[in-house]
């Protein structure tokens, strides 16, 4: 059997080797985060959820796509037990969208599948985050949070329109039944 | 003597009688979420399940495991009576009752919000003072574990605590941290407002809160898994522990990393801004550092045992290793699920990628890997090892204890690795039931069925564990009462005195915890943060 020197030798090595890992594994998260400006949805901005209704933004004539003068694309929406306002989200095809939700109830939480949005939705808080859509179609938006009994009924639609259907109306609006 | 048997085997007993209970509720659930139609599936149903089926393996089980095993170390490694026993009974009987409390309102529907809580939905207050319970009884045991290792040295100045009980300390102290955060969320914040003394709730207070206890919970867990690593598996693999030195530094690592990174679970969170998630995510990555120091140590230790039973070359030690004893086999095995469950886990911890996983299936089947794989066939391990200490028998056969390791891995296996896939696709965990008829939802049901498929065979190999442990009361007698606690290749004589206490260590625990916590904390007194109004579940009904 080896002595002590040498076993607490070839501990240090491995030790080394390890912390070189996390090392790489870190510059490589960091790196990518910085060159992609990847950051998790961390908006700080709060809304009263016992007034929610009467909020300007949130309004039910607010909610959905909207196209501002400036040409940005905004979606504003209501996650609420156990619904989505509204239900089915059009986005245009490789534009930037910001989407904005809230709730004036419980946690819920939202994925769009095969895109990287993803954020909690906080009574309190508004949860924006903004993605671009390169395939035109129709992907799920659920929620993933446990909000109540009818939490797996609660389940939205975002359809991707390519840019000959997209026809934003006088206020700039688009919904999924005109497009 | 007999008594403290009696009390481990009375923890153990309801550890994995609880274990069997939430397998089957597991299966179940696995069911009612495939394609193929389930009996009794409704959302009032599955919630209810769900709740149970959490709240039992993550509260339940494991407690009651760390506690039995926690005492059976106190007595064997440092070979003297535990003080003050009459107090683990107390703790026992408290834990008990706090699990009837709690298990009452679930049955009847009242506790349906998950193991997690999520405030402001709000459960029967029997729920949550149950599990209070439950925690104030496991606050005897860890007094009583630092209370054990303080008179032992007392007893024996200026020698090394054995490294196994160093470690049962490690962890116990590490409980006391880490159930500061959900005792505070629980006094505070949950039962004012299930009592109906309060209508409102700071949500982004409360999730803070758990996520102190969240991270750290897992390796309260995890760490008589460890234990049996370093300290029992040498020995039954008949060789030597390569180092206790590192593996006093792994338990310290553990107290240090588990608890300052909690909000690496709230990345998606609104109330958090991105400086305090990066922190947090940076402190993250060097919890892998005791995990693979591990590794190592673990990996050598059972080289020098390969060799000495004349294993050869490069890799012919791994061949010449007892494989047919239980604990060297489940440690191969739960090695491997540590390996597919921790690359899953680095992938959460991911600052960007993060958001592709989070609340997925993915996340499913990462925590299932780790705690329903390595954790658990480690506790099943412990069990058959320490089983005939505690009554005196030899198990009558080995081989139905390794088929239920076997298929515990398998069923593990074939039941996570969908989850991972599936998660990627977008699948959401805690949903009930799927739209099979939706064309974007169709392409999930065969992944879905496999893994109804390995649950079905992980319900066999519970059933299979508790026959085991029945049948080991049948076996011959055997005289061989003495726990073989692995010997290092140098034992130590004497050790710094940071490495045989834990004054220190808890006072970087706090500099961290103030570090990493303390404003993500503050924050909702120092802002007028918002409230949400309570909802009842219990008056839903």
């Amino acid at each position: 059997m080896r002595n002590e020197q040498e076993l607490l030798r070839t501990e240090l090595r491995w030790a080394a080797f390890v912390l070189l890992g996390i090392t790489i594994l870190l510059v490589v998260i960091i790196g990518t985060g910085l060159a992609f400006s990847i950051h998790p949805p961390s908006h700080h901005e709060y809304i009263d959820p016992k007034t929610l209704h009467l909020s300007e933004e949130f309004t039910e004539a607010n909610l959905g796509t909207r196209v501002a003068a400036d040409g940005s694309v905004t979606t504003r929406i209501v996650a609420t037990q156990f619904a989505f306002l509204p239900q089915c989200i059009a986005v245009p095809q490789n534009q930037r969208v910001t989407f904005r939700f809230a709730t004036p109830d419980v946690i819920h939480g939202i994925l769009i599948a095969h895109t990287n949005v993803n954020t909690m939705i906080m009574p309190g808080y508004v949860s924006q985050v903004s993605a671009t859509f390169p395939k035109a179609g129709d992907t799920i938006m659920p929620c993933h949070e446990f909000c109540g009994l009818g939490h797996s009924e609660m389940w939205a639609v975002v359809r991707v329109v390519p840019p000959a259907d997209w026809h934003p109306d006088a206020q700039g609006r688009v919904s999924c039944a005109k497009s | 003597m007999p008594k403290v048997e009696r009390l481990t085997l009375a923890h153990l007993w309801v550890a994995f009688a609880a274990f069997f209970l939430a397998a089957i509720l597991g299966v179940w659930q696995m069911w009612v979420r495939s394609p193929i139609p389930a009996p009794l599936a409704t959302p009032h149903n599955y919630f209810l399940s769900l709740t149970a089926h959490g709240t039992t393996m993550a509260y339940v089980v494991t407690t009651f495991f760390a506690m039995g095993f926690g005492y059976f170390v106190a007595q064997t490694a440092l070979a003297r009576p535990l003080p003050a026993p009459g107090l683990a009974w107390v703790g026992f009987w408290l834990a008990i009752l706090g699990v009837i409390m709690a298990v009452v309102p679930i049955a009847l529907g009242d506790a349906s919000v998950l193991y997690t809580f999520y405030p402001p939905l709000t459960a029967s207050v029997w729920y949550y003072l149950g599990l209070v319970l439950v925690v104030v009884g496991s606050w005897l045991w860890a007094g009583l574990m630092i209370a054990a290792m303080t008179a032992w040295k007392r007893e024996n100045p200026g020698r090394p605590v054995p490294l196994a009980m160093y470690a049962t300390v490690a962890n116990a102290i590490l409980w006391l941290w880490t159930t500061v955060g959900v005792a505070a969320e629980l006094l505070f914040q949950v039962i004012p407002a299930a009592m109906g003394w309060t209508q409102t709730i700071d949500t982004g207070l409360s999730r803070t809160l758990f996520s102190w206890t969240l991270h750290a919970i897992v390796y309260f867990w995890l760490i008589p898994a460890y234990i049996a690593f370093y300290t029992l598996l040498p020995q039954a693999a008949g060789g030597r522990l390569y180092s206790d030195t590192m593996g006093r530094l792994t338990f310290i690592f553990f107290l240090l990393y588990s608890l300052p990174v909690g909000l690496h679970h709230l990345f998606m969170d609104p109330e958090h801004s991105a400086s305090f998630k990066f922190l947090q995510m940076l402190l993250t990555a060097f919890v892998t550092l005791p995990t693979l120091l591990t590794v190592f140590t673990i990996t050598a230790s059972l080289e020098i045992a390969g060799r000495l039973r004349g294993g050869r070359g490069l890799f012919g030690w791994i061949a010449a290793l007892p494989w047919e004893r239980p604990m060297v086999l489940a440690t191969g095995l739960a090695l491997v699920m540590l390996g597919f469950g921790g690359f899953g886990g680095i992938i959460n911890m991911s600052y960007g990628m993060n958001a592709m996983v989070h609340n997925t299936s993915w996340v499913t089947a990462h925590f299932h890997l780790i705690l329903g794989g390595s954790v658990v066939i480690m506790y099943f391990a412990i069990a058959y090892e320490i089983w005939p200490k505690l009554t005196g028998r030899m198990p009558m056969s080995v081989r139905p204890i390794r088929l239920q390791l076997w298929t515990w891995f398998i069923g593990m296996m074939v039941t996570t690795l969908p989850w991972h896939w599936l998660g990627i696709l977008g699948q959401p965990r805690r949903v009930s039931t799927f739209n099979y008829s939706d064309p974007m939802v169709i392409g999930w049901s065969h992944y879905v069925l496999i893994s109804l498929a390995g649950a079905v065979i992980l319900l066999f190999s519970a059933a299979l564990l508790i026959w085991n442990l029945a049948t080991l009361y049948r076996g011959a007698a055997t005289a061989d009462r003495q726990v073989g606690y692995a010997l290092a290749v140098h034992p130590p004589q004497r050790v710094p005195a940071a490495l045989n206490g834990f004054g220190l260590w808890n006072a970087l625990v706090l500099v961290l915890m103030a570090a990493a916590y303390g404003y993500p904390i503050g924050q909702f007194f120092l802002h007028d943060s918002p409230q949400a109004l309570i909802h009842h579940v219990d008056l839903e009904r």
